[in-house]
């Protein structure tokens, strides 16, 4: 998802002035620092916008282009801004992909300030994606299959979604996660900033065997790193940023529209197929599309 | 249960406080939103028209209606004497209940600008802020930039803590009241920081939203608090 890539360009800004650009995706630019500071060589590091995979009226009259203009240009352009201007003022944090510096500035449960900006950053990309022009409806085979599986059936998967949905008190994201380890889905809320990547460490950490869940560990001082336990598969913004405009007070009518209307199910599915990868070792049982 | 509840509703319909006094026989007292002693759009342009009705009517009531229906919830729970339940209910009473009490302050604590809204503290209050912050103008500095930094949602206090007799500025996470961050804290100002309540008219500009609420702070009902608490 959130890929490091090391352009060759080495002052290359990521520029979203146009924001209607359908065939280029802005990815994360991050530059690597170099080792030591020579002569003053000031190494910084950057995020960029992402744009959504559609155009900002798209999602009509689902999600109007209004609501796209101002959570995209403003909320989210904010947060990315925020962070690099955090960023810019030491270099503490560099190095890091984005799911990495996330955990880093959760900091085990006492986060630092950048925590916020780069958890919403990345939470954004996120649903920009969990969404697409004709969403909804039902999901195909392999994922279907395992939320009746995992819910009993698509209608109670729903009914959890909808729930933890509305029952999230205040501002925050509701997701459905695969639980690695145990090869099962389950809907999760999460407020404010908050998402299910920050919940691996306290998992990962009660693994001492390498290879009793499938995880690569990678050492960085004395903290180890997992990849994902928890894997997000969709999620929903709840934040009243997300729907004010377009649905006022009426959380619930936003729900709806967003199962019936607006989530991908495609992005699920390859998101599923990913993660099964991790699971399986030996032949990945990726779902037949 | 019907009939307590029945008699409960009549008896307390004429009642706008927020009493939790119980009644002498064992029935809940259930909560009725309270009238806005101003217009909706009265205090604009500082709060839109259209925010101050869908806060009060939409938001508000919510809150009323959930906060009624957990404590009806909790009232059964508590006579069949199943903790589980009523353990489980705390939540839901602390958000709505939480909603309602903070939002019944909030009301109170704006007017339009003729009915003096945005008029400076003046006699005990006034004195105690130039004491606690130096002036009216950094108190709001400090309240709008605390506001300003609340992540999520929640609300800013200007607080009177009534054992250590000092005026407080803090903040609370969602629907959390003052009285959480300190038993002896007594609101005297409350800000809703909550998206619902600017984002119509200033969307992600919050800070925008702080500046222009203080034109329609009630400080004469704040002052009423204060000198009543010290007493």
């Amino acid at each position: 998802m959130a890929s490091c890539v090391v352009t060759t360009s080495s002052f290359c800004t990521v520029s979203d002035s146009s924001i209607r650009l359908k065939s280029s995706k802005l990815v994360h630019l991050q530059r690597r620092r170099s080792l030591g500071s020579r002569g003053g060589l000031k190494v910084e590091a950057y995020y960029g916008l992402k744009t959504p995979p559609y155009p900002l009226d798209a999602l009509e009259p689902y999600m109007s282009q209004r609501t796209l203009e101002v959570h995209w240009g403003k909320h989210h352009r904010g947060y990315v801004d925020n962070l690099n201007k955090q960023l810019g003022k030491d270099d503490k944090l560099y190095g890091y992909t984005m799911e990495e510096l996330i955990k880093a500035t959760y900091n085990n449960g006492n986060p630092l300030p950048e925590f916020n900006n780069a958890a919403q950053v990345y939470n954004h990309d996120f649903f920009w994606e969990s969404m697409q022009p004709g969403g909804g409806d039902m999901p195909q085979k392999g994922v279907l299959e395992q939320i009746e599986k995992d819910f009993g059936s698509f209608t109670n998967f729903r009914e959890k979604f909808t729930n933890a949905a509305l029952t999230q008190f205040g501002s925050g994201w509701v997701w459905l996660v695969l639980k690695r380890e145990e090869r099962r889905l389950e809907v999760v809320k999460t407020s404010n900033a908050i998402n299910p990547l920050v919940w691996d460490d306290i998992v990962c950490e009660r693994v001492s065997l390498i290879f009793s869940c499938y995880k690569v560990m990678f050492p960085l001082d004395h903290m180890y790193f997992c990849c994902c336990c928890l894997q997000p598969i969709i999620s929903l913004d709840v934040w009243e940023h997300s729907y004010y405009i377009d649905y006022k007070n009426e959380r619930g009518k936003y729900i709806n529209t967003f199962l019936n209307h607006l989530v991908s199910w495609n992005a699920a599915m390859s998101r599923m197929a990913r993660a099964e990868a991790f699971v399986n070792l030996g032949e990945p049982n990726i779902p037949i599309a | 249960m019907a009939i307590r509840s029945v008699l409960s509703t009549r008896t307390l319909s004429g009642l706008k406080e927020t009493s939790s006094k119980l009644l002498g026989f064992r029935g809940i007292q259930t909560f009725t939103l309270p009238d806005l002693p101003y217009d909706y759009s009265a205090l604009e342009p500082a709060i839109s028209g259209e925010i101050m009705q869908i806060h009060h009517q939409k938001h508000h009531q919510t809150y009323v209606t959930n906060y009624n229906n957990a404590l009806e919830q909790l009232d059964q729970a508590v006579n069949k004497g199943d903790a589980s339940t009523v353990v489980k209910l705390h939540s839901a009473i602390k958000f709505n209940g939480g909603g309602h009490v903070n939002h019944s302050i909030f009301w109170k604590n704006l007017a339009p600008v003729n009915q003096g809204g945005g008029e400076p503290p003046k006699g005990a209050l006034g004195g105690a802020i130039d004491t606690h912050f130096g002036s009216l103008e950094g108190l709001v500095k400090k309240m709008s930039a605390e506001g300003a930094a609340l992540q999520g949602s929640g609300w800013v206090w200007l607080g009177l803590d009534k054992e250590l007799k000092k005026l407080v500025v803090d903040t609370t996470a969602n629907q959390d009241p003052l009285v959480t961050k300190g038993a002896s804290l007594v609101p005297l100002v409350g800000i809703d920081v909550w998206e619902h309540a600017y984002y119509l008219q200033y969307k992600n500009v919050r800070p925008d939203y702080l500046k222009n609420v203080w034109k329609v702070i009630n400080w004469k009902y704040a002052s009423e608090v204060y000198e009543s608490e010290c007493k």
